[in-house]
């Protein structure tokens, strides 16, 4: 086998290689970018329930209710609020008050049943999400985030 | 006065950075001994001017010397003294010191082990050594001054983040810093044969050795990272496709191809482009992944800072360093013309096959880790990608590496003849099917762990048939091949360690993805819980007492299938300096899974205990540690040469 060939197999492959890799990732995008929404947004309306996202905010206080398991709580921007349900234990750092971030599924009601709960930070910080809602519910106060 | 010393000791290292790269180059475009030998002296020099200034900044965390900005930050007197040694680089001034630190001991090892080499090449290589260090010396000195004062200094020190305060997280970082500079090595010599304008079997010979140190200590720093995460945090998952696992994982992807494709290189003189190319592709991903995780461009644990005049730094130096050297290889690369032919089917050609796969997998990581960044400079919206992205995207591709790994081994240089591999894959096949057919009968419900064992289970098979066919088994004698296997080159038992490695720990990730089962709820004391094969009762609750923390602790007793009985003992600490609690599972290793304990809430009616068997994760581990094992075993078999190398041809 001369060079030339040697040269287009090898190109060949590459190309097939990456063809694949494009087509899976295409795939993928498709179904598994995962937007962000904050709680002013979802009650506009803006968020199609059933759909996988992200809400964050800060956790309202005294909105924390536990039972066994199964816990429930609201987050707010400042403008609006939206109620989470979730079951299992929550991370370390949640705290009313705090700002988190969770990921599940709106149903027809408003409500958004959470898969995961993060909040992996220490007491002072902010996630960007948070920073972004709030600054856009006009809530925001310089210093918030250290 | 021991903290100007090592102040004093940061700038000299600086001054002697500029040296090193400048008489190292500028002596190796003159062909000039005495300037190149001043170059090399340059190196040791900024090696002892760095070792003592981090000793100083140690010193400061050690007596807790609360009057720099630094250890106030980060330390506390109540600490333990092995989390006020880890807290040194528990902070981004000090990461960063540690991080030039490693690579001036790079350096310097570049100096004392590379003797052997071509003097220019030698030289070339430190020079460029210099040249990364002067950048990020710069860094430090002007944005990033470990031993800045704080006046008056505070009585006590705000605490080192709790979740950090762990003996995995306490080397986790220097390990993964000992991987990422080490391709610093490599990028170094890889820049040097661009300037030479000569890449050859011994270039690929020299290069190997760098690439596999630095690749062993990469593989520990991640494993040790996802360790940490399965233990620590207390969910039991131990990678999560979180960016910044990804930072660290990509330069571990091509920087495995790059130590592939130099074994071309050093037998067969191929693909000589290509692997510079991936040599400075590694060690960009190295700064890109060290950057961006410090920067705060990703948010996680690990930004410690968020400084728009750092960020600009950093970016600075990013674009310097990776568009210098890319514009470096589109000059010179060309006049490398292409080395020796070989067939598509042949060891080269699955070699190839290798890097694709492994330079695809690595572009799909970088598209899911940085799309929602570009995505967000475009149009604002904030999106993020998890884990189904990666496993529609990442794991496809790894399929046929592991077959590719299984046969790659098996194929002669050159040219290889398929029905001679079909012969010799027939106890392979026979093999695999064997385990996946027991993977079958035991598990009857589901497919996907057939077929992913079925995979680990051929890279295992062909990697035993490979060392028993150069043993000359199954012709000779057993005891002419136990004559033979002491005559066997260490570096092959490395590879096939390495390979039954990563095998071994596919097994534990597709047992534990899987076969884990979990039970999450609320406990009081004296209910009890069956699960997997187990029997937990909560015994009673009680409080304990730390150094810097208070904990509630849950007494389980766990019985198994076979009658044996013990205690599991998971907390919740809190620590009252940050306000901040973590969570300890209680864990009890088995060989066929973890049983794995945390504490959750303490309500009024008992608390939430997640009870969970984590099934084959032991095998992820041990195979983490086999993979490395097969590093060094190789490593081994080379180590005179670094020291030594000549244009002898090995058989």
């Amino acid at each position: 086998m001369g060079r030339k060939q040697r040269r287009l197999i090898i190109i060949l492959l590459s190309a097939l290689c990456l063809a694949a890799a494009a087509a899976l990732v295409m795939l993928a995008f498709r179904d598994n970018i995962v937007f962000f929404f904050g709680p002013s947004e979802i009650k506009a309306g803006k968020v199609q329930p059933g759909k996988r996202i992200r809400v964050g905010g800060l956790v309202v206080e005294g909105s924390v209710v536990k039972v066994g398991e199964k816990v429930s709580f609201g987050i707010t921007d400042g403008n609006e609020s939206v109620d989470i349900h979730y079951v299992g234990i929550l991370p370390d750092l949640f705290r009313e008050g705090q700002g988190i971030v969770a990921e599940g599924v709106l149903n027809q009601n408003l409500v958004f049943t959470a898969s995961e709960v993060l909040a992996k930070h220490d007491e002072n910080y902010m996630p960007p999400e948070v920073a972004e809602a709030l600054k856009k519910s006009g809530h925001w106060k310089e210093g918030m985030e250290q | 006065m021991i903290n100007e010393i090592g102040h004093f000791a940061l700038v000299l290292a600086l001054g002697l950075a500029i040296a090193q790269s400048l008489f190292s180059l500028w002596g190796a475009a003159k062909r000039d001994l005495t300037l190149m030998t001043i170059g090399r002296r340059a190196a040791y020099l900024q090696f002892f001017a760095l070792a003592l200034s981090f000793a100083a900044l140690t010193n400061a965390f050690l007596v807790s010397d609360f009057s720099l900005a630094v250890v106030a930050e980060n330390s506390h007197s109540a600490k333990p003294l092995l989390f006020k040694f880890a807290g040194v680089w528990g902070n981004h001034e000090g990461s960063i010191l540690l991080w030039v630190l490693i690579l001036a001991l790079f350096g310097a090892a570049v100096s004392w082990f590379g003797q052997g080499l071509p003097v220019t090449l030698q030289a070339r290589v430190i020079g460029v050594q210099g040249l990364i260090g002067l950048g990020f010396l710069a860094f430090i000195v002007g944005t990033s001054d470990p031993f800045l004062r704080v006046f008056p200094a505070p009585l006590d020190g705000r605490d080192l983040n709790p979740l950090l305060q762990d003996i995995g997280l306490a080397i986790h970082p220097p390990m993964l810093y000992l991987g990422y500079v080490g391709f610093s090595v490599a990028f170094a010599f890889a820049i040097a044969a661009l300037l030479e304008g000569q890449v050859d079997a011994a270039w690929g010979r020299w290069v190997r050795p760098w690439t596999l140190v630095a690749w062993i200590f990469l593989t520990g720093g991640i494993s040790l990272g996802s360790w940490w995460a399965y233990y620590e945090l207390g969910w039991g998952g131990w990678w999560f496709w979180d960016p910044v696992e990804n930072v660290s994982f990509m330069p571990w992807l091509t920087g495995t191809a790059l130590l592939h494709s130099a074994i071309v290189v050093e037998k067969r003189e191929a693909l000589r482009s290509w692997t510079i190319l991936l040599a400075i592709l590694t060690f960009s991903l190295s700064l890109i992944g060290t950057f961006i995780v410090r920067s705060g461009l990703l948010t996680s644990v690990h930004a410690f800072a968020v400084d728009p005049e750092r960020g600009v730094f950093i970016l600075g130096l990013l674009a310097i360093a990776i568009g210098g050297s890319l514009i470096l290889y589109a000059w010179r690369a060309p006049d490398m013309k292409g080395g020796g032919i070989f067939a598509p089917v042949s060891r080269e050609g699955a070699l190839l096959l290798n890097n694709l796969l492994l330079a695809t997998a690595m572009a799909t990581v970088f598209l899911g880790t940085l799309y929602p960044l570009i995505i967000e400079a475009i149009n604002g919206a904030k999106i993020s990608i998890g884990p189904p992205f990666y496993s529609q995207t990442f794991v496809p591709l790894m399929v046929p590496l592991l077959v590719a790994m299984g046969i790659g081994p098996l194929l002669p240089w050159k040219r290889g003849d398929l029905v001679k591999l079909a012969g010799r894959l027939k106890l392979v096949a026979l093999m695999t099917a064997f385990v996946m057919a027991i993977v079958l009968w035991k598990d009857a419900g589901q497919l996907w762990p057939v077929f992913g064992i079925g995979l680990a289970a051929w890279v295992i098979s062909t990697a035993l048939v490979d060392l028993a066919g150069r043993l000359g088994l199954p012709k000779a004698s057993l005891a002419v091949a136990w004559k033979r296997a002491g005559g066997l080159p260490r570096a092959a038992y490395g590879m096939a360690l390495a390979h039954i490695g990563l095998a071994v720990a596919v097994i534990g990730m597709v047992g534990s993805s899987f076969w884990t089962e979990e039970f999450i709820g609320l406990m009081k004391s004296g209910d009890s819980q069956d699960l997997a094969g187990y029997h937990f009762q909560l015994e009673k609750m009680e409080a304990a007492e730390g150094p810097n923390y208070q904990a509630r602790r849950a007494i389980v007793s766990v019985q198994d299938s076979g009658g044996n009985k013990y205690t599991m003992e998971p907390e919740q600490r809190f620590y009252p300096v940050r306000k901040q609690t973590t969570t300890e599972a209680a864990i009890r290793t088995t060989l066929w899974g973890d049983v794995y304990v945390t504490l959750g809430e303490v309500q009024k009616d008992g608390v939430v205990l997640r009870l969970a068997f984590r099934s084959m994760i032991p095998w992820l581990w041990f195979g983490a540690l086999l993979l490395v094992l097969g590093g060094l075993l190789s490593l081994s078999d080379r180590r005179l040469r670094v020291a030594a190398p000549s244009k002898v041809s090995e058989a």
